[in-house]
Order: C-alpha cells, then structure tokens, then sequence
C-alpha cells in the first residue's frame, strides 16, 4: 500500500503506523479526503461540516493514544466544539455546540480526529437519510439507492474509505440498518453502555450511540475506548465495560438462534441467502444452530411508533427559537415565535412524528396507545429473555430488503417505518446488536444480517462477527476475488 | 382508527406547529395509516405485562452534590437567535396597558 491510499487501512493498522512515526497524522487523516472523498464526496454526499482547518489543529495534538491519527466521521446530532451540530435540521440553523459529547471527548482522548460531520435524517428519525435539511445522502454501492438512515452519513463514508470509523446513533435501527445497507459493520451496544452526553435526544428511553467499522476488530476496539459509565449521564450502566479483547477467539460451541419464521414471507430472497451463507460460516468455525419461533416484528414497530414519537414530542419541545439557532424572522409575540419558528424549522417527517407522539399522549387516548404500548414493550422484553434462554445469539436480517430505490418510500411514512422491523426490537428491550456485512448480492449490493444478544453481550457479538468476517473472507478466496474489503467500485 | 382533520389541528396547537390546510389533510391520513396499523397491539394478550418504561431498571443514583462544572451564563446564550448580557430575547409575553 503506497502513501496515498492510506485511507484503506483498517483502524488497527493506521494508528499502529501512526505510533511507530512511518505515518504522519495529517496524512492519516487528509488521505480519505484525497483520495476517495475527491470521486465520491460529491455525488455521495456524505457529510455536512468539515473544516480542514480544524482538522490539521486537531492533528496537531495527536500523536499517541489507541487511535492516534484515526479520522471518524461523527454524525450531526453528537456534538462538537469545532464543526456546528445541527442534525440535519433547519431550525438548528448552524448552531455550535460549547461542549464536545462525551463520546466525542474519549475519541480525542484516545487521539482520533474527528474528521467531519456525518448527514442524517433530521433529528434522527427516517431510515434513508433522505429526510435531510441538507439533501439525502446515496449508497456508494449505487447511486440511485439510498444509504439507510438514520446514520447515512457516517456509514457511506466509512463505506467509501473517507473514514475507517464512524459513529452513529440507533433509536430503532438507525446504526444497524445503514450498516447494513453500506456494507460495514455497525455495533449498537447495550442500552447505556455508551455515554448520551452531547447526543441530541430522540427517544430517551431508547437512544444509544453506535459504532460503523469495516472490520470487527476495529468495532471492537472503538467500543473499549467509548464504553464505561459517565458521571454526566445517569443513564450509564455501572460498573465497568465488558471486556471485548476476545473478538478474534472463535465461536466454537456457541449457540445461535435460528427464528427463521420471521422470514417465511415479506423477505427478500437475497437477504434470506446472506442469512443462509452466514450460519454456514458460523456452523464451519464450531456454533450450533438453535431453530424456534419468535414474536413476529409487527409488534415491535407498533409499540415503537408510539413509545418513541411520544418521547419525541416532549424532547423537540426545547427548539422553539429562543436558544438554539434559528427563529422566524417576523414573531410578534411569543407564542407566535415558537409555531412560525417550528413549523418553518422543522421538516416533514419530524412533524409528523411530534403529531404522533403529542396524540399517543394526550388526555383520552393515553391509554389507549402510550399505556398499552408501555405493556407491549414488557412483553417483547420477556420474549428475548425467554429466546437467550436458549441461545448465546441470535441471527435475523438487518432489513426485509437490500438497499431501495431514492424516493421510493418517502410519501409512505408507514412503508419507511416497516423497513425498521428487525431492528427496532433490540432498541425496546435495550439489548446490543451488531449488523456484519455477508458480501455482496448477484446485484453488486451489499447484504448482510444482524446479531442480537442479552445484555452485555458485546463481546459475544463481536466474536461471531468476526467470525462470519472471516467466513466471508474465505468464500471470496474461493472465488478467487481476494480484497481486503469489497470497496464500491463505480458505476 | 382514523383520526380526524379536527382533531390534527387541535394536535397541532398542543404541539405548537402551523399546518396549512393541505398539511392538515395529508396528516390526517397519514396519521389514520399509521393508527390503524399500531391497532395491531389490540391482538396482543397484554393481561399479564405491566407496563415498562425504561429499557433497564438499573439506574445509577448519584449524590445531590453541585460538582462545579457549568456553562456561564454568556457561553450559553452565545448560540441563541437574540441575547443580550447573558440573557435569552423573545418578543414581548405580557402587553402594557398604561406605559
């Protein structure tokens, strides 16, 4: 690997040439933006904030630490001191946050650069990155398809080698299902494993920010870095993070579940063949496959459109023109300031939802939507508890489809909120999830499925990661197609 | 369950957002779809589940202790759309009668 294409590397690999001095921090970090960020930026559209500027200061105090020199694209609604945070909404404005998110300050701790700011769906809530103030981001697998969402951003940059890391935040899906579309890895950890400080609020109750990562050890590594209590966020889990330095151990006598009736309709083939090719992988490195049935997906999306809308609603109601960027231009008095300034600020999707969640909420139907949803909730708890009875893990799709089409979902608010239906369980129940990429579809898509396992079961998830990675990597040697990652290529 | 035109608006007022007449309309049956979807909770026995708030029940207390660390005033008015000495504008809230 010549000088400068650096940006291939893994994250491992490119802090351990930054430590030893073979590799300047600046050029760690500028050579994503010289060389795959120059053909794909423009069309992709990956990030909203960057600054070379502030990143060659950044630079400038990075030399030792586990990722010294290693750029992250850091999605919009985490904060940081040095690029606006807006989450790709208008009412944010550019609005510049005078504290970094604790997730943020451990990364640069640990010697990152924050490389630029990843596009999402506003405030998070979407899953094609197409509800966007800034315009959606495209699947460097194919332009006319979409990234996922809500992370977009970050997961095609980390796709198209701008980064080797990103974080995300996942609500209902929003790091797993890009991950998924992209082609990366994508760890959402334990409810409270990672600190929320910084991160702007969706759903509370379900929020967690999430690591994308072409490799699973490099997931791995940056969950040790990130994960840990802060006393800024009582949300933390206590005590100390379980220890993932085993990621590369193997998954002999694992035992992963197999509840392949959530897939007998409604899936499509290819997805179902990447779930296929994965358990096989997971069979040859020494695990057991557990089949039973599990509680159909149409339950979680509709107790989460009701739980996390509602959140939302109360969580939105602090942008309304007075602290944080923008404001209406004309507001007589005041109550007239936070409607113009709301209903001008905020994009389609975002409205939708606070209508939702404000509806699930108010008197006379509280009851009947948020109350049941709260017991449904128990319920979808209880049933994962009772299926790791059995297994250490279980495997099901990320999404029911490979990356759609752009547009294709986006007048249909119930078709886009169906698309998180493998996803959004993990978020209710607060267990961890790792999306692993299975290679690419007959289509030149990416495929891929999704792990999820009992609390603090991360290390676990990371092991059989690794495992379908490698799997992975031995059926493209078969093939005779040996890469060390299957880049997009362009079309 | 559909919900009704009316009925958005009044939402809409709780939520403090505008929607013009249209807006009203497509809301209205968006939000009826996606009601009538979340119905399918009624087919689920909920008898014996009670009802969940947070995903983990282990929440970490802390001592009621100030720990020094705040944002002055002036740093955080710094971003807003109007301020002025450490402090947010808005549009007046209460009219003067006799000034």
């Amino acid at each position: 690997m010549t000088a400068s294409e650096l940006w291939r590397h893994s994250a491992r690999a490119l802090t351990g040439r930054v430590r030893s001095g073979s590799t300047g921090v600046n050029d760690a970090v500028e050579s994503g933006w010289e060389g795959p960020a120059a053909s794909w930026e423009a069309e992709v559209h990956a990030i909203v904030h960057a600054d070379r500027a502030a990143r060659e200061k950044a630079c400038a105090g990075s030399r030792s630490g586990a990722l010294a020199g290693v750029p992250v694209v850091v999605k919009d609604n985490l904060c940081t001191t040095e690029y606006p945070t807006t989450c790709a909404s208008r009412i944010l404005g550019r609005w510049t946050s005078p504290y970094d998110a604790t997730v943020v300050a451990r990364l640069r701790e640990a010697g990152a650069i924050v490389t630029g700011k990843g596009n999402m769906d506003e405030f998070a809530m979407g899953s094609s990155t197409e509800f966007s103030a800034f315009g959606p981001t495209r699947n460097p697998y194919d332009l006319t398809r979409v990234p996922g969402g809500s992370s977009g951003g970050p997961a095609a940059a980390v796709a198209y080698g701008l980064a080797p890391l990103g974080l995300g935040s996942d609500t209902g899906g929003s790091v797993r299902q890009p991950a998924a579309f992209c082609g990366v890895f994508g760890l959402k950890p334990t409810y409270g494993r990672l600190s929320r400080y910084g991160l702007v609020a969706f759903g509370s109750s379900l929020d967690q920010v999430g690591v994308f990562a072409r490799h699973a050890g490099d997931a791995a590594l940056a969950y040790e870095i990130l994960a840990g209590p802060d006393p800024f966020d009582a949300t933390t889990r206590p005590g100390p993070a379980p220890d993932v330095s085993g990621w590369d151990r193997g998954v002999r006598g694992l035992r992963f579940g197999w509840p392949a009736n959530l897939w007998k309709e409604g899936v499509e083939r290819e997805v179902i063949a990447g779930l296929e090719d994965a358990a096989s992988w997971l069979e040859r490195a020494g695990a057991v496959r557990v089949p039973f049935d599990f509680l159909p997906g149409e339950y979680a999306v509709a107790t989460y459109y009701l739980v996390a809308t509602a959140e939302a609603s109360s969580n939105l109601a602090r942008f309304d023109g007075v602290r944080y960027g923008f404001r209406h231009a004309d507001t007589p008095e005041v109550a007239e300031l936070y409607r113009r300034t709301r209903s001008e600020g905020f994009g389609p999707e975002v409205q939708r939802r606070i209508l939702l969640g404000t509806y699930a909420l108010s008197a006379g139907y509280y009851d009947a939507y948020y109350l049941k949803a709260q017991r449904a909730r128990t319920r979808i708890r209880q049933e994962y508890e009772d299926a790791f009875r059995r297994c250490d893990f279980m495997l099901l799709p990320v999404s029911p489809t490979l990356p759609f089409r752009l547009g294709e979902k986006t007048d249909d608010p119930l078709a886009m909120y169906l698309s998180d239906i493998f996803t959004i369980g993990a978020n209710l129940a607060g267990i961890p999830g790792l999306t692993c990429p299975v290679g690419l579809a007959a289509s030149g898509l990416p495929r891929a499925v999704q792990l999820l396992g009992p609390y603090d079961s991360e290390p676990v998830l990371l092991r059989a990661g690794r495992a379908i990675e490698v799997g992975g990597e031995e059926a493209r040697l078969d093939r005779e197609h040996e890469q060390e990652f299957a880049w997009p290529a362009k079309r | 369950m559909a919900i009704r035109r009316d009925e958005v608006e009044r939402i809409a007022e709780l939520s403090r957002l505008r929607l013009s007449p249209e807006q009203l309309d497509t809301m209205a049956g968006q939000l009826s779809s996606v009601l009538e979807f979340v119905a399918a909770l009624n087919r689920l026995d909920l008898s014996a589940s009670e009802p969940g708030t947070f995903a983990s029940s282990e929440g970490a207390l802390r001592s009621d202790v100030v720990n020094g660390r705040r944002l002055g005033a002036e740093i955080a008015t710094r971003e807003a759309p109007e301020s002025e000495d450490g402090f947010f504008l808005v549009p007046p809230i209460v009219e003067n009668l006799n000034p």
